[in-house]
């Protein structure tokens, strides 16, 4: 990487494998379960996260001299919540269907554990530039993880992507499912997202066995 | 014994390799094991986790071979083949060639992927973790395609044991290890990810689906459906012109190994008497259930529910009546004594027990979308039987501390 330093592309490549906020740190979770089962919206909440954690990195840190201690909490939700309106607005605006998908879970991206823990552990102690690259590292893997878990529900549990059927059409009969295939109804319910969020760890953690606690 | 000496000549030249422990697998299950303890205390007792095993699969096969030939006689019925009635269970048109036909080509294919893919799936794990192949998917293996309807596809089958084994058992640390019980894992994974196959009053009967898609298309079909007791009674619609004898005999359509309460009374005084399954678990899994049934018979003669209730079909049931019918007497006696995941200690098993019996009929009087309530209570409860356990060895140390410092003082 000639652009960014070592040190500097540490913070954007930590934390989509080694490092990442939901497999590791497992923050975040409730997004990851709520809005999983079609990839557009697992695609649309990890672009929100990604601005809503970027910028928001920028604003704490650039202002993170000026802010009282005692009050930093309320200040960095003020910051959040003024960012996920404004997210909340255009895609309500660009992308309504979307946005009822989605529904009550863009206005939970300010209770988003991970954004906050970023204000906290690393915006209020590190420059702007910096801030920038560790939000933007940590909302792609987020979004990542996001991603992965959105296109397994979609496929096996709708049999699409992005809408666009794969396996070919359940009340036609045609494709796979002539064959007598079904989709997994399952997957389309809560628990499975957790299952699916499960087995990556279960992948990523026998791959690397130092991530093994205890 | 060729097949023996070829057994142990392939045991050693794979020892130590990683294909070792399928070999001794196959080795453990078809001969007994001529490995000798070499150090630690020397128990010398028979019932081996084998002996087990085998034990409740020997309880299980009266259901088995009497699911079979039920599975052709439903059909034939369904199909208008057989006209009269078998009448009890002794009745000659059910023990008839043809019914055990029909039954023997719908229930060996499920049993047969049941085990083999359950069994795969064990073998990889053991091969994969380097440790000896357990007998655990034995019975498991067994009651997958008793409590699954007739005409579950395989495919679906086979999924659903991959999910049951891995995510039920083998995450878990294996055999042992468990906090759900594998085969009502394997279930559950099939009624919420294929709810049409697994529900409905079409899938009880071989053929049933076909049929009603003939009729459908306008084809001049001779056909009833066959719908299961339960499914009729949460529709307020009766039973269907069954008495109880039907009921207890188990001439009736359901799941394959479910329907007949006398031979599942029969496998459970085999497991009783063998000092396999649990006779306080199953005890107190009765009263409960008979307790429930008594206050939703209670409810319904105080007059507070009416007719014109959706409830009222299932909550006015005889309450001794719920024993009967649907997979209550099945689950209670094959999967609830499941010694890994039920309560341990002697007073949880009484309370873990009830609670399974009041819950499942609870479930399958107030959500007739789920009329098998038991699968859901003993999944429930095999979450929380190491609760029980705990508070129970609390009281227990409570008492204790007590005495002691009365005897101190």
């Amino acid at each position: 990487m000639g652009l960014l330093s070592k040190k500097d592309s540490k913070l954007i490549l930590d934390p989509l494998a080694d490092n990442n906020p939901i497999t590791i740190q497992v923050l975040g979770i409730c997004s990851a379960l709520a809005i999983t089962a079609e990839l557009e919206a697992s695609i649309v909440m990890s672009i929100s996260v990604l601005f809503v954690l970027g910028v928001g990195n920028v604003i704490i840190s650039l202002i993170r001299n000026i802010i009282p201690s005692k009050i930093r909490i309320i200040v960095q939700l003020i910051v959040v919540a003024a960012l996920v309106i404004i997210v909340d607005l255009v895609l309500k605006a660009f992308a309504y269907e979307l946005s009822k998908t989605l529904s009550v879970f863009v206005g939970l991206i300010i209770t988003n554990c991970i954004i906050m823990g970023r204000f906290e552990a690393f915006a209020l102690g590190n420059g702007p530039w910096r801030s920038f690259l560790d939000g933007i590292g940590n909302a792609f893997g987020y979004g990542v993880i996001l991603i992965i878990v959105g296109f397994f529900r979609e496929l096996l549990g709708s049999g699409t992507l992005l809408g666009f059927p794969i396996l070919g059409d359940p009340i036609e009969k045609t494709g796979l499912y002539a064959f007598g295939y079904e989709n997994n109804g399952f997957m389309l319910l809560s628990p499975m997202a957790l299952i699916v969020v499960g087995l990556i760890i279960w992948v990523q953690r026998s791959k690397n066995k130092a991530l093994i606690e205890d | 014994m060729g097949l023996k000496s070829n057994l142990h000549n392939l045991k050693e030249k794979y020892k130590g390799t990683k294909m070792a422990p399928a070999f001794n697998a196959i080795h453990t299950f078809l001969y007994l094991p001529n490995e000798i303890t070499h150090n630690g205390t020397h128990i010398k007792a028979a019932d081996d986790l084998k002996r087990t095993m085998n034990t409740v699969i020997m309880a299980l096969i009266p259901c088995l071979i009497f699911g079979m030939y039920n599975a052709g006689y439903q059909h034939h019925i369904a199909l208008g083949e057989i006209t009269t009635k078998a009448n009890g269970f002794l009745g000659a048109s059910f023990w008839t060639i043809d019914n055990l036909v029909v039954g023997l080509w719908k229930v060996l294919p499920l049993v047969i992927v049941s085990y083999g893919v359950g069994l795969a799936i064990e073998f990889l794990f053991a091969v994969i973790k380097k440790h000896e192949v357990e007998e655990g998917y034995l019975v498991t293996g067994m009651l997958v395609p008793l409590i699954v309807p007739i005409d579950t596809p395989l495919w679906m089958l086979a999924v659903a044991v991959v999910f049951g084994v891995v995510i039920g058992k083998e995450v878990f640390g294996g055999t042992g290890m468990n906090i759900l019980n594998p085969a009502l894992t394997i279930r559950a994974f099939l009624f919420f990810a294929y709810p049409t196959w697994m529900s409905g009053d079409k899938v009880w009967v071989h053929g049933a689906v076909e049929r009603a898609n003939q009729i459908a298309a306008g084809e001049n079909v001779d056909a009833i459906s066959g719908e299961t007791i339960l499914g009729s009674l949460a529709q307020n619609n009766g039973v269907l012109g069954y008495d109880w004898m039907d009921m207890f005999f188990g001439i009736i359509p359901g799941s394959i190994g479910e329907t007949s309460t006398f031979l599942i009374l029969i496998g459970a005084l085999f497991l009783i008497f063998a000092k396999i399954g649990s006779w306080r678990i199953m005890l107190s899994s009765v009263i409960g259930a008979l307790v429930m049934g008594l206050i939703f018979n209670g409810v319904v003669s105080s007059g507070w529910i009416t007719e014109s209730s959706k409830f009222y079909g299932l909550m006015s049931t005889e309450f001794w009546h719920h024993l009967l019918i649907g997979g209550f007497a099945f689950g209670t006696v094959f999967m609830a004594t499941d010694p890994v995941t039920a309560s341990q200690t002697n007073k949880g098993k009484w309370i873990y027990g009830f609670l399974v019996g009041f819950i499942s009929i609870m479930i399958r009087v107030f959500n007739p979308a789920y009329p098998e309530g038991v699968m859901l209570a003993i999944l429930l409860m095999n979450v929380f039987a190491p609760t029980i356990d705990h508070y129970v060895v609390q009281g227990n140390v409570k008492k204790r501390m007590k005495r002691l410092k009365a005897k101190t003082a």
